[in-house]
């Protein structure tokens, strides 16, 4: 493993000491940190990784909230909710991604953005499961103080990112991830030496949808209350994009960071400037890709071009 | 009798459609370049024709070349300071570059126009005509002619002027057409101009006959994705071709289905053409 997915769990193992610190308003940020964080990690995975441009993440979102929700509704309880949440993702988006992903460019990134229009549209349709445009109340538990639920939906959010985070670990040290950077770097001769490319790459979307459906699934509980044009905005798409490059593509560590660093940026534009707050994302967005077009990582470069070549006069 | 109201229905929103989605189109087709903030553009040109209206009485029909020239100016800047920075980047960039400035353009709409919707209502009202038991209103023909009108006119563009077959060329083969002379930054930077021009007469058109609000680009650009898609992309006919059998598919969804599926059947529709014929129903590659 790594030396950057060493630090990266390391973090979030830390980041599990917020509740001794902050109240609940810290406790609801941290638990949205830890949603952004799982999505955009899930994204690196094919965004970064195999190099696909998937807008999909509001898609599976949006699913894993209306699974979990639905199933509560129906007396399941949140447990069962999101690990069918998780599971119907990843079935959903293997059987999905084995069609999709024989698209490049830009067909798929309008493909993928196209499903989270179908989904959408499918929820807002099947009026009797899901309620519709009224939206889907999420039962209460009952006999919770305001602390006990923030700690506990936290505690929640924070084991998915852990799993997250272990999982991108994993991957990123086996088989799969070397034939996704083949894959990113050259599909068709990845393919010719004998790789597998449509299992590789479905492997990746359906790996990168179960976590996101599972942290939906957590947030349709946490917020009580979904509607399809909540839980499929195309913001939950684009968002971990931003992240993943304010943090730098490819890099687990550095998604996870761009995360933090975009809430930061989110919160402190939302609480002072609620009305403009869309337009000055926009204009965080559009600065980011034209003065820092690889993030945060390319201050690291400086560091590291310095060491590189300390380290070859000394070989020299 | 209901079928021929259904496809006649459908051939005016068919020419709508193809004005909203040509200018994404050539944008797509030429820059390579998925343009999100092609739906705000079409609902910045109907504020522009309902704003017109209302301060100065200034018909639609007469707002039409003002939306022109403004919004290819708005256009060409936009194209010339930012997008011109990372058009050799790759499509998660500039898509989500464009998704940036959309947001800041329906923010900014939001901000000053506020959500309601408004109507563009014409004193006196143009009325409507009735063929055969067909009825029609005036102002929706008038508006799908100037639609196909502002279509014919691209064509021209792109097939008479010098620098209308630089745009092919560039959408052809970029690196042959800089060998030749042709200055890629500057048409660039004119076929998104045109892009938006086309985006906001298409506007103005939308005023005419659809509430206005900042709410509502989402759905134009829902509609320039599936016509693109359904009609191949970069082509004029091609446009044409996806307008009209988007419009159709839709007219006779919702009248068998109901109209809650119709928005469902035209993108489950995209994703089928996009695996089984992505070139479109028109597709052949850059040719005009």
């Amino acid at each position: 493993m790594s030396r950057s997915n060493i630090a990266l769990l390391a973090l979030v193992a830390c980041y599990a000491a917020l509740p001794l610190f902050g109240g609940s308003y810290t406790l609801r940020l941290g638990t949205i940190a830890s949603l952004y964080a799982i999505l955009a990690l899930s994204w690196n995975i094919v965004g970064g990784f195999a190099g696909y441009p998937s807008f999909a993440t509001a898609a599976f979102f949006g699913f894993g909230a209306y699974t979990s929700g639905v199933l509560q509704g129906h007396g399941a309880p949140l447990i069962v909710g999101v690990l069918a949440a998780a599971l119907a993702s990843l079935a959903l988006a293997s059987a999905l991604g084995a069609v999709l992903l024989r698209l490049r460019g830009h067909y798929f990134a309008i493909a993928s953005l196209s499903l989270v229009e179908v989904f959408r549209e499918l929820v807002n349709n099947a009026t009797d499961l899901t309620g519709g445009g009224m939206g889907l109340n999420i039962p209460v538990v009952a006999n919770t103080s305001v602390m006990g639920d923030a700690t506990f939906f936290f505690y929640a959010m924070w084991l998915v990112l852990l799993a997250t985070a272990l999982a991108v670990s994993v991957v990123a040290a086996s088989k799969l991830g070397f034939g996704l950077a083949c894959i990113r770097q050259n599909e068709t001769a990845a393919s010719m030496v004998g790789l597998n490319t449509t299992l590789y790459k479905t492997a990746a979307f359906g790996l990168s949808a179960c976590f996101v459906g599972a942290a939906g699934g957590i947030y349709a509980a946490w917020v009580h209350y979904i509607d399809p044009s909540d839980v499929f905005d195309l913001l939950y798409s684009v968002k971990p994009i931003v992240m993943s490059l304010i943090g730098g593509l490819g890099s687990s560590l550095g998604v996870a960071i761009g995360a933090f660093v975009y809430l930061a940026l989110e919160e402190v534009v939302w609480r002072n400037y609620i009305q403009i707050h869309s337009g000055l994302l926009g204009v965080l967005i559009v600065g980011l890709l034209l003065f820092l077009p690889h993030g945060l990582v390319s201050f690291r470069g400086g560091f590291g071009r310095i060491w590189g070549r300390r380290r070859k006069v000394k070989n020299g | 009798m209901l079928a021929a109201q259904v496809l006649i229905n459908a051939l005016v929103l068919g020419c709508l459609y193809a004005c909203i989605a040509i200018g994404f189109s050539l944008v797509w087709g030429v820059l390579n370049v998925i343009n999100l903030i092609h739906g705000s553009f079409v609902v910045l040109g109907a504020y522009l024709a309902w704003g017109l209206y209302q301060s100065i009485g200034l018909s639609p029909w007469y707002a039409l070349p003002v939306a022109a020239v403004l919004f290819f100016g708005l256009g060409y800047a936009v194209q010339r300071l930012l997008l011109n920075r990372v058009i050799t980047a790759p499509v998660l960039v500039t898509l989500t570059l464009t998704f940036g400035l959309d947001l800041i353009l329906n923010n900014a709409m939001l901000y000053f126009f506020k959500a309601d919707y408004r109507k563009l209502i014409l004193v006196p009202p143009m009325g409507s005509v009735s063929v055969l038991g067909v009825v029609v209103p005036v102002d929706r023909l008038m508006a799908t002619a100037l639609a196909l009108a502002l279509t014919f006119i691209l064509y021209l563009i792109l097939r008479r002027t010098r620098v209308g077959r630089a745009i092919i060329a560039v959408r052809l083969d970029r690196d042959a057409a800089v060998l030749m002379g042709v200055d890629v930054r500057n048409i660039y930077a004119v076929a998104f101009g045109l892009g938006a021009a086309l985006a906001g007469t298409a506007g103005v058109l939308m005023a005419l006959i659809f509430p206005i609000s900042p709410l509502t680009s989402d759905g134009y650009l829902g509609k320039a994705f599936v016509v693109c898609v359904l009609g191949g992309l970069g082509s004029v006919s091609g446009a044409l071709v996806g307008g009209l059998f988007l419009a159709l598919i839709e007219g006779v969804g919702t009248t068998f289905l109901g109209p809650d599926h119709a928005t469902t059947l035209s993108f489950v529709l995209l994703i089928v053409f996009l695996i089984v014929r992505p070139q479109g129903l028109l597709g052949r590659k850059g040719f005009e």
